[in-house]
């Protein structure tokens, strides 16, 4: 391993208060999701993925990540700039006019480490796999991660993908799951029910494996194992259990903090559950 | 009245065919992609020869569009096929987010454009595309105007960095372009040089604009033609040099009348150069079934209406 799990767990704690930090700054932005993601970006980009935080678009050579379910752009942006992709401080610019760091993560404003838009949800599958076919094609044995929201699979486009995938032997690609179980306006299985996430990628021909998205060594190993079903013919899909809200108390569980920032009040609280580990921006 | 003949009909599409597949000889980063229309898109060539590098996606024209954005990413220049409806009102967002917005090298390749698709009706025949395509940022849109125009565009956008919406249709029509030509991205083709009146022309109306451009001629009226094949970036200066000759303008497209070239021509003319102009388009509505020709006389896109649209135009100069 290239860190420890203390060391990567501190490595959260630093992205949970980014996050929040980032969100509280421009009163805006979607700290829920966010924070129950912060394991599995950080174990992706500081564990898992052979990567060059010197950025180039064609990622020739290297694993490179798509984050489909766009909005929870504050994890991803805190992780690439720790991982190094740019200097932190540009994350105080989340969301405001002129920035690189807009709303959603786009290639527009030349952020290194975004390979495309995502915000409007249901697309970052196709765009993975026509990835992959392309290192296929290119002989390129790295890999494709991605992550999807589980309310986003209620957008159709998603079934193409994942019906495409596997009957084209895309063996590439390991798609994760952020399954806490909550969209915007409610619980998935009140809103449009997911049913067996599980039963229904299996059924559509996919390596399915679970996880716990909020255990720093569950999903390390368990990104370790999903690269060892690789190059096997059936693309892997990770379900991956999470909470919305993870790591901060008053957030947990809650669809109400979808898309909602914190107060000053709230934002010290969630400052007071998560320790600075790096140095805030 | 420059001389046009022709010595055999052809379809726009094997035009695209056969582009795409000299193309995929040319360079083996051109990908293809197809959505169940692998035969209806003249895409068999290449299918055949560059199976490793074609890809049926099945019908699912929003997967189409993302797998090619994505397949950008390590360099591959991907050429989507599918109807022009299914290859833009059908996959907007998709091309938005995924092509447009992100400036991914991607070729959205649209057959059976207008109301030439014929037969199957108005579900079929997109009206709309050319100006949901051009109003977003950064999209080049092309619509060539016969067989050989069509194969020099397909080789040409293969050659181009950036997203392109290239139109092409179904029915056989005359090949009047010269087969060696060089097309030029954004570069009018002048037709014909005139002095009474200036008709604009893209795609299938390029021919008809010719038979006009003849009839004209016989009623003592000097018509320059111009083909506007690329509607984005607009060749603006061909046509302000044009217009500073002419005085007025016809243009004649197979498309709606809102949003095509003629609202493009008409927004040039209105800030540098304000102009008597009339729009052969159709008027606001959708199509219906029937043969390519009955559908063009009914909807008001024959030469008839072009002449009729000129002589309007010239008593509106001052």
């Amino acid at each position: 391993m290239k860190h420890t799990i203390n060391e990567l767990e501190d490595i959260v704690s630093q992205v949970r208060r980014d996050i929040v930090r980032m969100v509280h700054s421009c009163q805006s932005g979607h700290p829920g999701g966010s924070l129950g993601c912060a394991e599995f970006l950080t174990a992706l980009y500081f564990e898992t993925m052979n990567h060059s935080t010197d950025f180039k678009m064609d990622g020739t050579g290297e694993d490179i990540f798509f984050l489909s379910n766009g909005h929870i752009s504050p994890v991803f942006y805190s992780v690439l700039a720790r991982a190094g992709y740019f200097e932190v401080s540009e994350l105080a610019t989340f969301r405001k006019l002129n920035s690189r760091v807009q709303g959603h993560p786009t290639t527009h404003e030349g952020l290194p480490g975004i390979r495309i838009a995502s915000g409007s949800l249901g697309q970052g599958m196709s765009v993975a796999i026509g990835a992959a076919l392309t290192k296929k094609l290119n002989k390129d044995h790295s890999l494709v991660f991605t992550l999807h929201g589980d309310g986003e699979l209620q957008e159709g486009q998603n079934w193409e993908a994942i019906m495409f995938a596997p009957h084209n032997k895309v063996d590439n690609l390991i798609a994760s799951i952020d399954y806490n179980g909550q969209q915007i306006d409610g619980p998935t299985e009140k809103i449009l029910s997911l049913e067996s996430l599980q039963a229904k990628f299996e059924a559509f021909g996919w390596h399915v494996i679970t996880s716990n998205g909020n255990d720093m060594e569950n999903i390390v190993k368990t990104l370790e194992y999903a690269k060892s079903l690789t190059g096997k013919g059936k693309p892997i899909l990770n379900l991956m259990s999470t909470q919305m809200g993870h790591g901060v108390d008053f957030m947990v569980g809650s669809h109400k903090w979808h898309g909602t920032a914190p107060n000053d009040e709230q934002l010290a609280s969630a400052l007071s559950q998560n320790k600075e580990t790096l140095g805030d921006y | 009245m420059k001389k046009y003949t022709y010595t055999e009909k052809k379809d726009t599409r094997s035009g695209f065919g056969v582009g795409l597949h000299e193309a995929g000889i040319k360079n083996g980063n051109v990908v293809a992609l197809c959505a169940d229309l692998k035969g209806s898109l003249k895409m068999d060539a290449f299918a055949n020869d560059f199976p490793e590098r074609f890809v049926q996606v099945g019908i699912a024209e929003a997967n189409m569009i993302g797998i090619a954005a994505g397949m950008t990413i390590g360099g591959k220049i991907p050429f989507t096929g599918t109807f022009a409806n299914f290859s833009t009102g059908r996959v907007y967002d998709q091309i938005r987010q995924s092509v447009a917005y992100s400036n991914k090298n991607v070729k959205i390749c649209a057959s059976h454009a207008g109301l030439t698709l014929g037969e199957d009706g108005a579900t079929h025949q997109i009206l709309e595309d050319i100006g949901l395509m051009k109003m977003l940022p950064g999209m080049v849109v092309i619509n060539p105007c016969d067989y050989n125009q069509t194969k020099a565009a397909t080789l040409a956008i293969a050659e181009y960095e950036g997203p392109v919406y290239l139109r092409f249709g179904r029915p056989s029509i005359p090949v009047f372009t010269p087969a060696d030509q060089k097309f030029e991205i954004g570069k009018a083709w002048m037709v014909n040089e005139g002095t009474d009146v200036t008709i604009i022309a893209t795609g299938h109306m390029v021919w008809k604009a010719i038979e006009a451009g003849e009839q004209l001629e016989a009623l003592g009226i000097d018509a320059e033609i111009i083909n506007i094949h690329t509607i984005k970036p607009l060749d603006e200066e061909a046509i302000l040099k044009s217009l500073r000759k002419t005085g007025c303008v016809v243009t004649c497209e197979e498309h709606n009348k809102f949003g095509g070239l003629g609202e493009s021509v008409a927004r040039l003319l209105t800030t540098e150069l304000p102009s008597p102009q009339e729009f052969v388009a159709v008027n606001d509505s959708f199509g219906e079934s029937g043969t390519p020709d009955e559908l063009m006389t009914k909807y008001g896109l024959d030469t008839i209406n072009i002449v009729e649209a000129v002589q309007k135009v010239i008593k509106r100069k001052k």
